[in-house]
C-alpha cells in the first residue's frame, strides 16, 4: 500500500502544475498586473510612477512565464510564474498582494469552516441515513409516500431560501439563536446551531433519496432473506447487515469531501458571517488579490487528491478483498 | 399490586406528568427570560459600548495608504491629524485638533521676502507653521516599551520572545511617550517612502518642497532611515512646532491637514513592526494602527471583528459648546462642555449580508444602520410633499432617521474627444444638452435610489461653497423655473435641439438612420439590466440609439484611460469641502487620456481653464464666488457631464444613540457619540423574548405522523403465517 500511495502523490506533482499554469493564465487573461495594482491602490489620485512601484515592490513587473532577457535557467527563474508559484510547492503561500501572510490567514481561516462544516456533514449523515432506513423500513406505507414526497420538495428548493427563512423563522420569530455571527471556543455553538441545521435540513432530500436507494438494493440480496430467516427483526436486518454493506458508496461520497471541508461554504459563511475560508477566495478574485487565488486554487486541488487518496484507502478498510497495489 | 392500586398510580404518574408537560409549556409561553439569540458576549458593568458592523475588511490601517471611508471609520478615531472639523458647525469649518491654535501661513516671493499672498502669481512658496500642544500622549503600545535601562524592550524580537506572540495583545508590557513635531515630520516622509506606496503621493510632490526628490533618495533605503534623512520641505522647527513648506500658493492644503494621511506617526512604530518575525505572523502597522486619538484597535480579526478602546492616555477634548441654529433645541449640546470620548468600546462585527444585518438592527443589536433598497420600504414613507419620514413601524420602535446630501456627484460623462459627441462646437454642445434634458434623473432617482437623491444642478454639491440654492442656482439649459421649484425642460425642447444638432428627429444625416451612441459600462450583471434599458429609453425619446457595451471592470478603466469611450457613468466624492476638489475633475491639464488624471471626460476649455487656475488660488470671498458661478455656467453650456445625481444619505438610530448630526467631512465623529446603554438593554429584553411554542406544535405534529406507521410496523412484527 506505501508503494501505491507513493506512485499516486507522484502522480499528483505534474497535476498540480498543470492546475497552477492554468490559474496562473486564466488569471492574467483577466487581470494584468497593472489592473492589480490599480486595484490594490484605490480609485483616487494614482499615477503611473505609483503602479510601476507597486509591481516593482510585489515582483509584478517581471514577464509572465519566459523572460528573455535572461541566460540559461534564469530565463524561466525570472518570471512571475516562477516567483509566485514555486514556493506552493513547498506549501509556502507567501504574502499576499495587499501585505498578508496567506498561510497565517488560512491556519486562522480554516478552524470557523471546520467548525461548521464537520458537524454539518456528521448530522447531516447520521439524519440522512435514520431516514433512508426509515423509507425502507416502512416501505410501501404512506410515510414512505409521504417522506418520498417530501424530500423531492426539499430538494427542489434554492439554498438561499433555506438560509433566509431559517434566519426568519427561527432567528427572527422564534428568536431562539442569533441571526447570524461567530465567536470562540464553545461560545460558538450558539452561532453554528441554525447553519447546521439548515445544512442538514437542506441537504436531506438528496441525501436521504440516494442512501435509500442504496439500502433498496441490499434488502433484496439473498443474505438478507437469510437473517429475515434466522429470526432477526426487521431493524436488526437493516442496522446489522443492511447498512455494513451499503457502507462502500457511503463512503466514496463522504471520504472523498472530507479534506474539502477545509475549504469552507461560501454562501453559509457570507450569510452567517463565519469567519472562515469560504469567502476568502471569493473576496481575493473580486479584490484581484492573485497570490491568494493561486493559493487557494492549490490548496483545493491538493485536498481533493488527498481526498481521492483517501477514498481509495478507506476501501481497503471496510471491504476486506479490496487490496491496493 | 392490585389492578386498582395500578391504576391509581397510573392515575398520579400521569397527572403528574400532565403537570409538569403543562408547566414546561407556560414556562415556555409565558415567562419573562434572557434573550437567547444576543449575539454578544456579556460586558462588564458600567461599560458603555457601541455596536456597529463592517461588509468587507478594511484594506489598510495605515494613514499613509488609507483613502477610503471604511478605512476611515477606524483610523479616524485613532490617529489625529493637527487639524479636525467642527462638529456642529456649517457651513463645514476647521478647528484645531492637536495643533495648539490654527496654523499660520507666510508667503514668499522669489526673492524670498514675506509677502501679503493675495496675488498668487507672485507667490513662490508658502510656509504653513503648525505648532501642537504639549503633553499629548500616544496610546499605550509595545513599540514603546522600554527596559529600566531605556531600551526599547521589543525592537529586537528573537525566535523566542516571538514564540507565544499571536497578536499584539500577547506583549506583556506597553509604553507610551509624548507626542512631538517630528512624529508630524515623520509621517510627510512616509508619505513620500516609496515603498509605502501612498494614494496621495504624487499630488503632494506637486505642492511639498523637496518632496520627490525624497522620494527619489529613498527609494532602495529600508524604513528604519527614514527618520533621520531629511526632507527639505518639512521640518520641525522645535519640539512642538513643524514648518511645511509648499510650492506656491495653495489654500486647499489647510484641508489635508485634517485628513489622517497627516497624522503623527511615531517613528518605533515602523522600527517596531518591521522586523521579519512579526511581519509573518501579520501584525504589521497596516493592521495595528498606534495614534493618539480617543480610540486605540485592541483586536483586530477582520475575519469576525474589530474593537476599538477608549485610550486611556487621550487628551484632554471636550464636546462643542456652539453649533448653529437649532442644535440646542435638538439636543445636540446636552452633552455642551462634557470631556470625550463618551463611549469606552467600539465593536465592529463583520457582517456581510444585508438581511441578517437588518434583523439584528431591529432586534436592538446594532445601534444604527443604513437602509438597503430591500428594507427601504420597510422603513421609509414618502410624504405627498416627497419629504422622508419613518414607517408607523420604526416610529413605534423609538428608531430615529438622519438624512443628509452627500458631498458626491454621479454623473454621465461625454467623452469630449469623441468624434460624435465630444467637441466644443454650437452644435455638439445642443446635442450634449437635448440628452442633459432627455436623461430624466428625477425618473431616475424614484426608480433606483428610492429618492434617496437630488438632481444635480452643476460640478458642485450642496455643502460645498459655491453651491447656490434657489433660482439662481439652477442648470437654466435644462430646467426652468416654475413655483418655486426647478422644472425639467419638456422632451419637445430636447428634440428641437437636437434638430438644431443636426440631428432632426435623432436620424443621423450621414447614414439615414437613427444616431446610435454608445454606452460603456462595468456594470454586467443581470441585476444591472433594468437600469441600462432605463437608459436606452431615455435616449429613445429622442429617437436615438443607445447601444449598452458592458464589459468587466479592468477593460472599462482601460478604456477610459485610452479616452476610447464616449458615454459612461463616474462619480467623485470629496475629499475637502472646496470648490477646488470638484472643478479639477474638468481641467484640462488633468485629461485622463491625456495626462492620466481625474478629469474622466477629457474637457479641456481655455476660458475654464483660466478661471480655474484663478478661482483655486482665492480663498473664500464675493470675487471667487463669482468666477465659481461663471466657471459652473461655462459648463452648463458646453455640458461635458449631464450632472446626474447628489445622493442623499438614509440613516437609522436607535432611541439610545445620542448626539446625532451628520457631518460628511469629519472622521472622528464617534468620539461625539453617547449610548443610553440601560435603556438598549430594557429594549432588547422587550423585543427578543424567545418563542418556544411552535417548536412543540412541529414535534406534537410529527409524533402524530409517525404514530400509526410505527403502529402497523408492531403489528406486522406480530403477524403470523397462517
Amino acid at each position: 500500500m506505501i508503494q501505491y500511495i507513493i506512485r499516486r502523490v507522484a502522480y499528483a506533482i505534474p497535476l498540480l502544475l498543470a492546475v497552477n499554469i492554468l490559474t496562473f493564465v486564466l488569471f492574467f487573461v483577466v487581470n494584468s498586473p497593472d489592473d492589480m495594482a490599480r486595484m490594490q491602490l484605490g480609485q483616487k489620485h494614482v499615477t503611473e510612477q505609483a503602479i510601476n512601484n507597486w509591481k516593482h515592490q510585489h515582483g509584478y513587473d517581471l514577464p509572465l512565464l519566459w523572460n528573455a532577457e535572461q541566460s540559461g535557467l534564469e530565463k524561466l527563474r525570472q518570471t512571475i510564474f516562477y516567483q509566485k508559484s514555486i514556493g506552493l510547492f513547498l506549501f509556502d503561500f507567501g504574502i499576499s498582494d495587499s501585505g498578508r501572510n496567506i498561510g497565517h490567514d488560512i491556519s486562522e481561516r480554516m478552524w470557523p469552516s471546520l467548525a461548521l462544516a464537520l458537524p454539518s456533514l456528521i448530522v447531516g449523515l447520521l439524519v440522512n441515513i435514520t431516514v433512508a432506513l426509515m423509507m425502507v423500513l416502512f416501505r410501501n406505507s404512506y410515510l414512505e409516500l409521504g417522506t418520498i414526497v417530501l424530500c423531492v420538495i426539499l430538494m427542489s428548493i434554492s439554498s438561499l431560501f433555506y438560509i433566509i427563512g431559517g434566519q426568519f423563522f427561527i432567528g427572527k420569530i422564534l428568536k431562539l439563536v442569533p441571526i447570524s455571527g461567530y465567536d470562540s471556543g464553545f461560545s460558538a455553538i450558539k452561532f453554528l446551531i441554525l447553519p447546521i441545521i439548515i445544512s442538514v435540513i437542506s441537504g436531506l432530500g438528496a441525501g436521504a433519496r440516494w442512501y435509500r436507494t442504496l439500502f433498496l438494493e441490499e434488502v433484496e440480496k439473498d443474505y438478507v432473506r437469510t437473517a429475515r430467516a434466522k429470526g432477526l427483526s426487521e431493524v436488526q436486518v437493516l442496522f446489522r447487515h443492511v447498512l455494513k454493506n451499503a457502507m462502500i458508496p457511503i463512503l466514496t461520497g463522504v471520504v472523498v469531501v472530507l479534506p474539502l471541508l477545509f475549504m469552507g461554504s461560501l454562501i453559509m459563511e457570507s450569510f452567517f458571517s463565519i469567519p472562515g475560508l469560504g469567502s476568502y477566495t471569493i473576496d481575493a478574485i473580486n479584490r484581484q488579490d492573485f497570490a491568494i487565488v493561486r493559493s487557494m486554487v492549490f490548496l483545493g486541488s491538493v485536498l481533493y487528491i488527498l481526498g481521492l487518496l483517501m477514498t481509495d484507502i478507506s476501501y481497503t478498510w471496510v471491504d476486506p478483498r479490496v487490496r491496493l497495489s | 399490586m392490585t389492578h386498582q392500586m395500578m391504576s391509581s398510580f397510573l392515575s398520579v404518574k400521569m397527572r403528574s406528568q400532565v403537570c409538569f408537560f403543562y408547566s414546561v409549556l407556560v414556562f415556555l409561553v409565558g415567562c419573562e427570560m434572557a434573550p437567547l439569540n444576543n449575539p454578544y458576549r456579556k460586558v462588564e458593568p458600567g461599560v458603555s459600548v457601541l455596536y456597529s458592523s463592517f461588509a468587507e475588511r478594511p484594506k489598510h490601517l495605515d494613514p499613509a495608504k488609507a483613502y477610503s471611508s471604511n478605512e476611515y471609520a477606524f483610523i479616524g478615531q485613532i490617529y489625529e491629524p493637527p487639524l479636525q472639523y467642527h462638529y456642529l458647525k456649517r457651513p463645514y469649518q476647521l478647528i484645531p485638533l492637536t495643533a495648539e491654535k490654527m496654523l499660520t501661513v507666510k508667503y514668499y516671493n522669489r526673492l524670498g521676502q514675506i509677502i501679503d499672498g493675495k496675488d498668487a502669481a507672485q507667490v513662490a512658496y508658502s510656509d504653513y507653521l503648525i505648532s501642537i500642544k504639549p503633553g499629548i500622549q500616544f496610546q499605550p503600545h509595545p513599540a514603546f516599551s522600554r527596559d529600566e535601562k531605556g531600551r526599547l524592550l521589543y525592537h529586537h524580537l528573537n525566535a523566542e520572545q516571538l514564540d507565544g506572540i499571536d497578536v499584539l495583545g500577547d506583549f506583556e508590557q506597553r509604553g507610551s511617550r509624548e507626542l512631538v513635531a517630528e512624529d508630524y515630520v515623520y509621517q510627510i516622509k512616509r508619505l513620500a517612502y516609496p515603498k509605502i506606496q501612498s494614494p496621495i503621493a504624487g499630488v503632494m510632490q506637486n505642492y511639498i518642497v523637496g518632496f520627490a526628490e525624497f522620494a527619489e533618495k529613498m527609494q532602495d533605503q529600508p524604513i528604519t532611515v527614514l527618520k533621520d534623512m531629511p526632507l527639505d520641505g518639512v521640518q520641525a522647527t522645535g519640539r512642538y512646532q513643524y514648518r511645511i513648506r509648499i510650492k506656491g500658493k495653495y489654500p486647499q492644503f489647510k484641508f489635508w491637514l485634517a485628513m489622517p494621511f497627516f497624522a503623527a506617526m511615531p517613528w518605533e512604530a515602523d522600527a517596531f513592526y518591521a522586523q521579519p518575525g512579526l511581519i509573518d505572523k501579520n501584525i504589521t502597522l497596516d493592521w495595528y494602527p498606534v495614534g493618539t486619538g480617543p480610540y486605540y484597535l485592541t483586536e483586530n480579526n477582520p475575519n469576525r471583528r474589530m474593537v476599538l478602546e477608549k485610550n486611556p492616555l487621550f487628551h484632554d477634548e471636550f464636546y462643542p459648546i456652539v453649533g448653529e441654529a437649532g442644535d440646542k433645541r435638538n439636543g445636540l449640546l446636552a452633552d455642551a462642555g462634557k470631556k470625550l470620548p463618551f463611549i469606552d468600546r467600539v465593536m465592529y462585527v463583520l457582517e456581510k449580508e444585508n438581511i441578517p444585518y437588518w434583523n439584528k438592527f431591529l432586534q436592538g443589536y446594532y445601534d444604527a444602520s443604513g437602509i438597503a433598497s430591500d428594507s427601504f420600504d420597510q422603513a421609509v414613507q414618502f410624504t405627498g410633499e416627497g419629504d422622508a419620514k419613518l414607517t408607523p413601524m420604526m416610529r413605534e420602535k423609538g428608531i430615529q432617521l438622519q438624512t443628509a446630501v452627500t458631498t458626491s456627484v454621479f454623473y454621465l460623462g461625454f467623452n469630449m474627444l469623441d468624434k460624435v459627441i465630444g467637441g466644443y462646437s454650437e452644435q455638439k454642445q445642443k446635442l450634449r444638452q437635448a440628452i442633459s434634458i432627455a436623461v430624466n434623473y428625477e425618473e431616475y432617482i424614484a426608480i433606483f435610489m428610492n429618492g434617496r437623491g437630488v438632481p444635480a444642478q452643476g460640478v458642485l454639491p450642496p455643502g460645498i461653497y459655491g453651491y447656490q440654492d434657489g433660482k439662481a442656482g439652477i442648470n437654466p439649459f435644462v430646467y426652468d423655473w416654475v413655483k418655486g421649484k426647478p422644472k425639467r425642460k419638456s422632451i419637445a425642447v430636447a428634440r428641437q435641439l437636437l434638430a438644431e444638432a443636426g440631428y432632426p428627429n435623432g436620424i443621423d444625416p450621414v447614414t439615414g438612420e437613427a444616431l446610435t451612441l454608445y454606452f460603456d459600462t462595468a456594470s454586467a450583471s443581470v441585476d444591472e439590466r433594468p437600469r441600462m434599458n432605463w437608459f436606452r429609453k431615455q435616449f429613445a425619446k429622442l429617437g436615438i440609439k443607445l447601444i449598452i457595451r458592458a464589459t468587466d471592470y479592468n477593460r472599462f478603466q482601460q478604456k477610459m484611460r485610452q479616452g476610447s469611450g464616449q458615454l459612461f457613468i463616474w462619480g467623485w466624492n470629496a475629499d475637502y469641502p472646496d470648490p477646488e476638489n470638484f472643478f479639477f475633475l474638468l481641467y484640462g491639464p488633468n485629461s485622463k487620456a491625456k495626462n492620466g488624471g481625474e478629469n474622466a471626460v477629457n474637457y479641456e476649455n481655455p476660458d475654464y481653464d483660466r478661471l480655474f487656475e484663478k478661482m483655486r488660488n482665492m480663498d473664500n470671498s464675493p470675487e471667487r464666488l463669482a468666477i465659481i458661478q461663471q466657471m459652473q455656467q461655462i459648463l452648463r453650456r458646453d455640458a461635458p457631464w449631464v450632472f446626474g445625481v447628489n445622493p442623499k444619505s438614509f440613516s437609522l438610530f436607535h432611541s439610545w444613540y445620542k448626539n446625532i448630526k451628520p457631518n460628511l467631512m469629519a472622521n472622528n465623529r464617534l468620539k461625539y457619540t453617547r449610548i443610553e446603554a440601560d435603556l438598549r438593554k430594557q429594549k432588547r429584553y422587550q423585543w427578543n423574548q424567545p418563542v418556544f411554542w411552535p417548536l412543540v406544535l412541529i414535534f406534537v405534529l410529527l409524533a402524530i405522523s409517525v404514530y400509526p406507521a410505527i403502529r402497523a410496523y408492531r403489528r406486522r412484527l406480530q403477524e403470523t403465517i397462517v
